[in-house]
């Protein structure tokens, strides 16, 4: 029997690599700006989790490796993933006693403020701004957020993650 | 962290460190593509005779058309051989093509970049012309071993030098982040553009070949108070549709070292 912290290792890992495929899972070209932010969301929840023991130095490997796969400028994730991490780390203890919908309302307001350095950075390759359709992500992410949560509790119980 | 994503934006420094790391992406897109493969085995293996019997009818049919085609272009060829070799211009060569497929759309919605099959193997290079069955689509702008990305026409950092077909006006002609539109740049006021003209390749820049239908005219705004007149095109290739797409060796000597340092696309 493996020591208890090598399963939540496994998990963890487990599912930031679901939500990278997640990521990179080709849409239709006009259908991209719904894609809710995965791996944002999973790096929200697990923080929410593991506040002491998740950490930025790894979340910042991992938006760097986003940023590998999608082809972006290398930092453009893991800027906006360690902005995140670091207002997620300061308020979880606040945000644990929020009912649902307001979890979902906070989850709106990061992935809004993560959408912000990607849209500086690809403006600044010269690719000009989409208007108010970069606040999607953050819309899909906010209504898909109660599912993720339920999903990963039950997983988290499931295996007994603590 | 700001510091490197300066250095990969206005540097080419980090180039080579991802053509290095991008093995690590390769299993993901393979398998993100599984769903793909696995419908196209459906397709295939559960097809019915009926269906398969008529698909060949009809390709046979056409068939029959393109080789009536291909006859009458052997002797076009030929005499525009002849004529060329009158005017002591070079001849142009039958471009060399190599099929590939998708498997893989950039996430970012604001690139417009796709993935496809073919890499550095087969002697993919950066700079190539990248074809679907009714146009120009894009150009190759990175090689890993296997696969390649593809710039399509439409991303707001392309741009691409045509003429139209009627008459051999030129201009360039700019993605601007719509799949259905590209937008012709300085086109002066009085230059002799139509609605419905068709726009080709003009093979300035040489990075592409001369010659291909790049896009279709959709309305040109004309304000008297201005110096050039708004031209928007609709481009023929289907951008978000094509799955097989062609790409182009161009046959001129010392072709990639042409391209690399030509300014066809990118302003």
């Amino acid at each position: 029997m493996l020591p208890q912290y090598w399963n939540n290792y496994f998990i963890v890992a487990l599912s930031f690599f679901l939500a990278l495929v997640l990521a990179i899972y080709p849409l239709p070209l006009d259908w991209r700006w719904w894609r809710p932010e995965f791996v944002l969301l999973l790096a929200i929840y697990w923080i929410s989790v593991f506040p002491l023991t998740m950490s930025l130095f790894l979340l910042c490997g991992l938006g760097l490796f986003e940023d590998l796969l999608e082809g972006v400028p290398l930092g453009e994730h893991s800027l906006s993933m360690i902005i995140v991490a670091y207002i997620c780390i300061l308020s979880y203890q606040r945000v644990r006693n929020f009912p649902l919908w307001k979890e979902a309302g906070w989850v709106f307001v990061l992935v809004g403020l993560a959408q912000l350095p990607g849209n500086w950075v690809q403006s600044m390759a010269g690719r000009p701004l989409a208007g108010i359709l970069f606040l999607a992500p953050a819309l899909t992410s906010a209504l898909i957020w109660p599912l993720v949560r339920e999903f990963m509790d039950r997983i988290c119980s499931h295996y007994r993650i603590t | 962290m700001i510091a490197l994503i300066l250095v990969g934006i206005f540097t080419p420094w980090l180039k080579p460190v991802r053509q290095q790391l991008n093995f690590l992406t390769v299993p993901f897109y393979q398998l993100t593509d599984i769903p793909r493969r696995l419908s196209e085995w459906g397709t295939v293996t559960f097809a019915s005779d009926n269906d398969l019997r008529s698909e060949n009818e009809r390709l046979k049919t056409e068939l029959l058309i393109y080789q009536r085609k291909q006859q009458q272009m052997a002797a076009l060829a030929a005499e525009n051989v002849r004529l060329r070799q009158l005017l002591n211009a070079r001849d142009i060569l039958q471009d060399k093509v190599l099929i590939a497929e998708l498997v893989g759309v950039s996430p970012n919605p604001l690139n417009h970049v796709v993935i496809v099959n073919r890499g550095s193997k087969e002697g993919v290079y950066e700079g190539q012309p990248v074809l679907d069955a009714f146009g120009l689509m894009g150009q190759v702008i990175e090689v890993n071993e296997d696969t390649s990305r593809v710039l399509l026409i439409s991303d707001p950092t392309h741009a691409i030098p045509v003429q139209v077909n009627r008459n051999g006006v030129r201009a360039v002609a700019e993605g601007v982040g719509d799949l259905n539109r590209l937008n012709l740049r300085h086109v002066s006021i009085n230059a002799d553009i139509r609605e419905g003209d068709l726009l080709v390749s003009s093979g300035l820049g040489e990075r592409f070949p001369v010659g291909y239908p790049v896009a279709e005219v959709e309305q040109v705004v004309r304000n008297s108070g201005q110096a050039f007149a708004r031209v928007i095109a609709r481009p023929m290739a289907r951008l978000d549709r094509s799955r097989h797409v062609l790409l182009v060796f161009d046959t001129h000597s010392g072709s990639s070292e042409h391209s690399s340092s030509s300014s066809a696309a990118g302003r």
